[in-house]
């Protein structure tokens, strides 16, 4: 017995010396690792840029989280120092309240970073014809409400159930699409640009904009609940799957899913236009959203390697055409965007409002 | 009257057919209940393993690799073009590859770790600059796909990841056994990657084993002696009756919650590195001591009175009764309740999210302020990868899990007979 007691008196001590340990001073403040937080969207791309700076450099691999969009934006707004992130991804651009709450908490100097284009598809199964939609028809598919069929300008309850009840080309099947959650950056790009889009059609709806903003996004961006749209969760290889088990339905995810599942699934074409790499880089397809990321200026002279990352990062070698990041799915921007970007990264412009 | 005729031994047999049958359906639902779980389980166990068990293999390339000197500079050796040496020895074994877009398909036949090993290479040993080797490089996801019949072959060029003249080169390397299916060593000895072919898992199982080291270490001493306190010492009052429920109340709660607090307390107020297994074990103590002091106390309660009174009834002191004889008794029983709270902290994944642990770290955390991600979290950022070699990954990643939560409750279970057999 008194063993058991010995024992629980050293693992007891044990814990006191650790709990001495924890003191706040021993931490003291340095970091030898870039420290990057973001958007899940530019996670594949930032995280490829890292591993390959992280073993041909002689600085050690950045650290990179998976913490969405909004939740990187406020990570990297909480200030300056060490404790901080010194890169946040983003799949769409800084808002103006996130650019205030950061010059609110010391964070002056922004360095804003387009790495390319991130597309936006719309898909099935292989075993399906292949769907000819313009973003009209996707707004009049998945909105909640939709302009009156009669032709009268007002909205009514979504009466859609097959597509092609929208427009007679389409095929005679329910209307069943799956794709992110609100939470998504995603689902924010495939609401702003196919459905937004395609609510402008409607000149009447164009004009609302001017007239009455808040009940012109509410008519753009809600998204119905009857069931047509089905929230399939964050995960876009289980959106994938889903669509193999059930040929009917449609997915909407980045083009980097449909890039690495070609031999399961097709994209639809919109406007026109198919969903490829070169499309979607000649800005053709219309369901392409920007990629970026924010330099905190302030940490480049700090932290070892930053420097070196950002000219990593923005080498013709990464995200050029023929750039190991093209590979990965990420559409490249035009040769001039890239090298105005290349050149803020080299000469640290900052941000200067937006 | 006629009842009266009716004798009980004869009533009891009347029924008796009734009763057996009412028992053997009875067993039959427990036993169907416990067949069913287990068909699940196997199910379960099956669709893993399928889906997983090819990760364990991975296929090499075999390249001619010459040390150009001039390629490689004595004075830069990280920096210099592996690549290129890499690209070269493709060219030279498929000279009929013409045009950039040809020499493109060639490359993207072996991973970009191929490099990376001839830099560890020529870093380990200076003297090979120059020389002409064979070298074994990890083949690209894509053609380890193929070979392992996860691409058909059949369908339309454009429907492949791989092209036909892809295919062709791939045939060519396998009849002149340059290309073979091998242990995959850096599944166990790598960090994360994001090429599949390196991804490994052993950075995720140090982080887990750190934070479950601290967790171990922190909840079951403190949460054993708030049991005894609770059950031995504490007078019963209105304050112990809170301290109670709110014990039982944390149990309850969801596991976000702590990570939540983690992030305020731990990360906010003490400053402690984001990221850190120190920092997740910390937070899963939070999470796990409840548990255990609920089940250490249910353990103490099980201890008969007897065995108190008749150590106080020798004279032992309260101290001594507990220490030496409850204590002891009710071991197995927290030791259970500890398996429990350690089994859930090592699936968890929710409140690691909160303080940074869901993140891509290629290196292997060397310390506990190391930044250092967990096997769950390892395993959602896998299945949420494009590529689709990381799929079976993601399915090995999970029979890792499950082997080191195997690991750990067997060891729980052998300590707990050997003090079971103490006494």
């Amino acid at each position: 017995m008194n063993e058991i007691f010995r024992k629980i008196v050293l693992t007891g001590a044990a814990t006191l010396l650790l709990g001495a340990g924890l003191s706040p001073a021993a931490f003291a403040a340095s970091r030898d690792s870039i420290s990057i937080v973001g958007s899940s969207t530019v996670y594949p791309f930032a995280t490829v840029v890292a591993e390959k700076f992280g073993k041909t450099s002689r600085f050690k691999t950045p650290k990179i989280e998976s913490t969405g969009t909004g939740g990187g934006m406020k990570l990297f707004c909480a200030g300056i120092g060490v404790q901080h992130p010194d890169i946040t991804n983003a799949s769409r651009r800084i808002k103006k309240s996130e650019f205030d709450q950061c010059r609110e908490n010391g964070v002056q100097d922004i360095i804003e970073v387009k790495i390319g284009y991130d597309g936006i598809v719309l898909a099935n199964s292989k075993k399906s014809p292949v769907m000819e939609i313009s973003r009209k028809e996707i707004f009049l598919a998945l909105a909640k409400e939709v302009p009156d069929p009669g032709g009268a300008e007002k909205v009514v309850p979504n009466p859609y159930k097959t597509w092609q009840e929208i427009n007679p080309a389409l095929p005679a099947v329910k209307i069943e699409v799956l794709g992110p959650p609100p939470t998504s950056g995603t689902r924010d790009a495939f609401t702003e640009l196919a459905m937004e889009g395609g609510a402008k059609t409607f000149p009447w709806i164009k004009a609302l904009e001017k007239k009455d903003k808040n009940e012109y996004k509410k008519i753009c961006n809600t998204v119905r609940e009857d069931g047509g749209y089905v929230e399939a969760g964050e995960n876009d290889n289980l959106i994938i799957q889903k669509l193999e088990a059930n040929p009917r339905a449609f997915g909407v995810f980045g083009f980097s899913y449909l890039d690495q599942n070609i031999d399961k699934i097709q994209g639809s074409v919109v406007d026109g236009k198919q969903p490829t790499f070169e499309a979607i880089a000649d800005g053709e397809y219309k369901l392409a959203r920007p990629l970026y990321f924010y330099v905190k200026k302030d940490h480049v002279s700090v932290i070892p390697g930053m420097t070196e990352f950002l000219s990593a990062f923005s080498s013709e070698g990464a995200w050029g055409p023929d750039g190991y990041l093209a590979d990965k799915g990420l559409i490249p921007m035009p040769t001039a965007e890239r090298k105005a970007f290349a050149a803020d990264v080299q000469n640290l412009n900052i941000l200067k409002g937006l | 009257m006629s009842q009266q005729k009716i004798s009980t031994i004869e009533l009891v047999n009347k029924g008796l057919a009734k009763r057996y049958r009412a028992e053997k359906r009875f067993r039959l639902i427990g036993l169907g209940a416990i067949v069913l779980s287990l068909t699940f389980l196997a199910i379960l166990f099956a669709t893993i393993t399928f889906n997983g068990y090819t990760a364990f293999q991975q296929t090499w390339l075999e390249l001619t690799i010459f040390f150009d000197p001039q390629m490689l500079d004595a004075k830069n050796l990280r920096q210099a073009d592996y690549d290129g040496l890499v690209k070269k020895s493709l060219r030279d074994n498929f000279p009929e590859v013409s045009g950039r877009s040809q020499k493109k398909d060639l490359y993207t036949l072996v991973s970009s770790g191929a490099a990376y090993k001839l830099q560890d290479m020529v870093v380990a040993d200076t003297g090979i600059i120059g020389t002409t080797r064979q070298v074994w490089v990890p083949a690209s996801d894509d053609v380890d796909m193929l070979i392992k019949g996860n691409i058909d072959r059949s369908q339309p060029e454009s429907d492949r990841q791989l092209k036909d003249i892809q295919l062709a080169w791939i045939d060519q390397l396998v009849k002149e056994g340059r290309l073979a299916k091998r242990f995959n060593l850096a599944f166990f000895t790598a960090g994360d990657s994001r090429e599949p072919e390196l991804a490994g898992i052993f950075g995720a199982t140090i982080g887990s084993a750190y934070m479950l080291l601290i967790t171990l270490l922190l909840s079951f001493p403190v949460g054993v002696a708030t049991a005894v306190y609770l059950e031995e010492f504490a007078k019963r009052n209105r304050w112990t009756d809170l301290v109670e429920v709110n014990i039982n109340n944390l149990a309850a709660v969801p596991s976000i919650v702590f990570g939540l607090l983690g992030l305020a307390v731990f990360l906010n107020f003490f400053g402690l590195p984001r990221s850190s297994p120190l920092v997740g074990g910390l937070v899963m103590t939070l999470m796990t001591l409840p548990t255990i002091i609920i089940a250490s106390r249910i353990a103490l309660q099980s201890v008969p009175p007897s065995i108190r009174e008749a150590a106080l009834g020798i004279g032992a002191s309260k101290m001594q009764t507990v220490i030496h004889h409850v204590l002891p008794l009710a071991l197995p029983g927290m030791l259970t309740g500890t398996i429990i709270g350690m089994g859930r902290a090592l699936g968890e994944s929710a409140p690691l999210l909160m303080i940074g642990m869901v993140a891509f770290i290629v290196d292997i955390p060397g310390s506990l302020t190391d930044s250092a991600t967990a096997l769950p979290v390892q395993i959602y950022l896998w299945a949420d990868c494009p590529e689709q070699a990381f799929m079976e990954r993601t399915s090995a990643a999970i029979m890792v899990l499950l082997a080191f939560l195997v690991l750990m409750n067997g060891t729980a279970v052998l300590l707990r007979n050997r003090f079971e057999r103490r006494w």
